[in-house]
């Protein structure tokens, strides 16, 4: 008896043991650090590896920055957290609620001539109602995902 | 009306306080007057808060934009449905709605207990009673939606338009009729764990509400899946978004509860797990209405920055504290009755299929939380997306799904090597020889052919047992095969509906499998011109635009792009999608364009078309994105089949009260003759009472 509940623990480390060194390695693989205009101007001067990793970024955009390019793909702005002003650059699918002063999360790289190339471009609904969903965008972190599990 | 619906919810917020003081008085006393006037302040409290909530609809009909919440969530020319269903749409109301829900789920509790279960009842009463005291005082305190604007519009703000979707007016509640469902086996955990009567009696009483949170959370995530996926355009339904994530954590170890309570049912193990699994999910669900609304963790469709999230957080800690003490006190009364006799058994399979469903949580919750707790361990935030849950989750819901087909075929404590192949060949040989055949096909996705093998596996698993009693009732009782087939079911509605939620869980694995394949297309489409794609199926379609129009309706202004779909062995079909400009009753425009996808559904795939924008000088021009989808209607249907299956689960006995009868009197009620149960049952039998 105390056989079998030996066996089962065994089994249940193994399972539970497995999914967390999944875990820490995808989070190694694919976490990614939030930061804010300030705090990313701050970390490519202490790390200038900072400069061409992927990182999100959230913040506001600055009203009269945006510039669509015809055809609605692609689209240059300002955003700031109060403190730093950075220019994004991106191109893919924008968000229906994408407009001035709308608090935003892009996804991309911070390039050395200091504009952040955004692949992703995720807009928070303004103050004028809550809880607005996005049009979440299709990231490539979620094309390389091959669908959901469980 | 408003007057009266403010002042009651203010007297319902004082019944309950009253109802909760005495009731634990009454328990701790044992003084039954005290208890009593407990139950009835219940009572009271729930019909308050129907009158605080008719108030309010009464106000969001009649458009009475003196109201802030009517303001800000209606406009004058909003459609009455959507007039009605704004009473979930905001932070407020969905408080208020919540209060709803839980004061009546509670007076159900109360007049369904009212000759049973007595000794539990004012600890009862008492829980829920304080639950009802937090979320009223926070409606109440904080997120009234009786507030008034200081002055009075002449319309309102209306409702987002992407709430406009009767997947949005039907998901919410479903969630909350979930989430708030989880209360009832809490309190009873609490009530059992106070008392220390921690037999079967409690577990029997709640299996039944765990069962109607089950249902309700799966019909909630399944609508809240499809909204996503016909409203958001972005091709998907499910992107581990947290507010997503909060809806799922309950579900699964709400699941894990009503698995790991069958052995606490048969064999007396399992008893801690299985309070701390009810306690869990309670906790859970408050959890995902806390990220929800507090705005802690960046989420797409999170409620605006509020106290409210305060609060929940205080909630939260003191219910853990208060619910870790009890448990940590009473561990000796938890003690298993029965030990695990071997691994090749029913209850290995069981407590292996809990560990998935807890790990899988886990990692959820763990993913959900990061940037929290990376923030608090190491100073920098770090979000994980998608490729993190699903990395830990598809092996692990691997793993699920074939334990999924394994439970069902192998007998209680020990199974023999002769039980084993008996049971297991035919199976195994139907999953083996659909993943073969998908091979010979040309499937090369890894993940994929171990879905579908195992899918195979655990479909064949579920007919061989429906064959089997099939086969039985048709001997025993000479019944025609449809007779048989429908008699089996209703004499043994637990098992034969949990296999056809089982049925459920394989048709969504396969459905999940097929988005490995998806394509996708991103053009530009003059008027007249073409555009061919291959589907995953290998079939070449041709897309023509026949032209972009604009046109006005009722609340919005419409710009679309219809298209031509041909394909080989198909009449052609047009698709048509749409942006929107939703405009107030004034003409004026209110909130940001809104998109509506075109989707041509099919067993296979649906071809899924956004319209991102028009360009070009005449404005012609449309810029699309076109999306073979394989097999996304299987997951609505897994979903409603597994709803289905629930149902039927749930569904009362008919045969109850006299089985009741029969076991009250001290006979042991006969199980249905298909159940192999062991002969020394360690607690009595619950089936016929729940």
């Amino acid at each position: 008896m105390a056989r079998a509940r030996t066996k089962f623990i065994i089994g249940g480390v193994l399972v539970l043991g497995t999914a967390g060194y999944l875990m820490a390695t995808a989070i190694g693989e694919t976490g990614m650090y939030y930061l804010t205009p300030g705090e990313l101007t701050a970390k490519v001067k202490g790390d200038s590896t900072f400069y061409d990793t992927g990182v999100k970024m959230g913040a506001r955009v600055v009203p009269g920055t945006i510039e669509r390019e015809p055809g609605g793909r692609a689209v240059s702005f300002r955003v700031t957290d109060g403190s730093q002003i950075i220019p994004v650059t991106y191109r893919g699918v924008i968000p229906d609620t994408f407009t001035d002063s709308v608090d935003v999360v892009v996804e991309g790289r911070y390039n050395r001539e200091g504009t952040f190339v955004a692949t992703t471009l995720l807009a928070k609904c303004a103050s004028r109602y809550e809880n607005a969903p996005d049009k979440y965008q299709s990231t490539p972190g979620y094309k390389a995902a091959k669908g959901p599990a469980a | 009306m408003i007057l009266l619906g403010e002042l009651s919810l203010w007297v319902a917020l004082l019944m309950a306080i009253w109802s909760a003081t005495v009731s634990f008085a009454g328990g701790r006393m044992s003084r039954a007057d005290l208890a009593a006037s407990g139950e009835r302040a219940m009572y009271a409290s729930f019909a308050f808060v129907a009158l605080a909530s008719i108030g309010l609809w009464t106000a969001l009909i009649t458009s009475d934009f003196s109201l802030r919440f009517v303001a800000s969530y209606t406009s004058a020319n909003l459609p009455t449905v959507y007039k009605f269903s704004a009473f979930w749409g905001g932070q407020a109301g969905s408080m208020l709605f919540w209060c709803l829900i839980l004061s009546l789920y509670s007076a159900l509790t109360l007049f369904a207990n009212r000759k049973r279960n007595r000794e539990l009842m004012p600890y009862v009463t008492g829980t829920l009673a304080t639950i009802l005291v937090f979320f009223l005082g926070t409606t109440a305190f904080s997120a009234n939606p009786y507030a008034r604007l200081d002055w009075i519009p002449p319309d309102g703000t209306g409702l987002n338009p992407q709430l406009q979707n009767p997947g949005m007016a039907f998901h919410p509640p479903n969630l909350y009729l979930g989430y708030v469902a989880t209360s009832i086996p809490f309190a009873f955990a609490i009530a059992a764990l106070v008392t220390r009567r921690l037999d079967a009696e409690w577990l029997a009483a709640v299996r039944r509400w765990s069962l109607v949170s089950w249902l309700f959370l799966t019909i909630g995530i399944t609508m809240g899946m499809w909204w996503a996926y016909v409203e958001l355009g972005w091709g998907g339904y499910w992107a581990w978004d947290p507010v997503e994530n909060a809806s799922l954590l309950p579900w699964l170890t709400g699941t894990a509860f009503l698995h790991s309570i069958m052995i606490q049912e048969k064999r007396g193990m399992l008893r801690k797990w299985n309070v701390t699994l009810v306690v869990a999910t309670f906790l859970l669900s408050i959890l995902g209405t806390f990220i929800t609304r507090s705005g802690v963790i960046e989420s797409v469709h999170s409620f605006a920055q509020s106290p409210v999230g305060t609060y929940f957080a205080t909630f939260l800690i003191v219910a853990i504290i208060v619910t870790a003490f009890l448990v940590a006190t009473r561990l000796k009364d938890l003690e298993a009755r029965a030990e695990l006799e071997s691994m090749v058994s029913r209850e290995a399979a069981f407590l292996y299929n809990n560990v998935v469903l807890v790990g899988i949580a886990f990692s959820v919750l763990w993913g959900t939380l990061f940037p929290i707790i990376s923030e608090a361990v190491r100073g920098s935030k770090i979000t994980v997306g998608p490729p993190f849950f699903n990395t830990v989750n598809i092996p692990l819901g691997l793993l699920l799904l074939a334990l999924t087909g394994i439970g069902p075929l192998i007998a209680w404590r020990r199974a023999s090597i002769a039980n084993l192949k008996r049971q297991f060949a035919v199976p195994v040989t139907g999953g083996l020889f659909l993943g073969a055949a998908l091979f010979a096909l040309g499937m090369r996705d890894g993940y994929a052919l171990v879905s579908y093998t195992l899918a195979g596996f655990v479909f064949t698993t579920i007919a061989q047992e429906f064959v089997k009693g099939v086969n039985a009732r048709r001997r025993m009782h000479g019944e025609p095969v449809p007779v048989a087939f429908i008699r089996l079911i209703a004499r043994n509605r637990r098992r034969y509906g949990g296999y056809i939620v089982h049925f459920g869980v394989v048709v969504l694995f396969a459905a999940f499998a097929g988005l490995a394949f998806k394509k996708e297309y991103d053009l530009s489409l003059t008027p007249g011109a073409s555009f061919s794609a291959v589907d995953p199926y290998n079939r070449t379609w041709t897309f023509t635009s026949q032209g972009v129009s604009r046109y006005e309706e009722l609340n919005r202004q419409v710009t679309a792009v219809v298209l031509e779909a041909k394909r080989a062995g198909m009449a052609p079909t047009l698709i048509k999608s749409e942006k929107r400009q939703h405009v107030d009753s004034r003409g004026q425009p209110t909130f940001e364009p809104s998109t509506e996808v075109g989707i041509l559904e099919s067993l296979r795939q649906d071809v899924y078309l956004v319209l991102h924008g028009v360009s070009g000088d005449d404005r012609e021009t449309a810029e699309i994105r076109i999306t073979f989808n394989p097999l996304v209607w299987w997951v609505w249907y897994g979903g409603i089949i597994m709803a289905l299956g629930g149902l039927i689960v749930m569904w009362p006995q008919a045969t109850r009260s006299g089985a009741r009868r029969r076991a009250e009197g001290g006979y042991v009620v006969v199980m249905q003759s298909s159940e192999r149960r062991p002969a020394d049952v360690p607690e009595p039998p619950v089936e016929a009472g729940v």
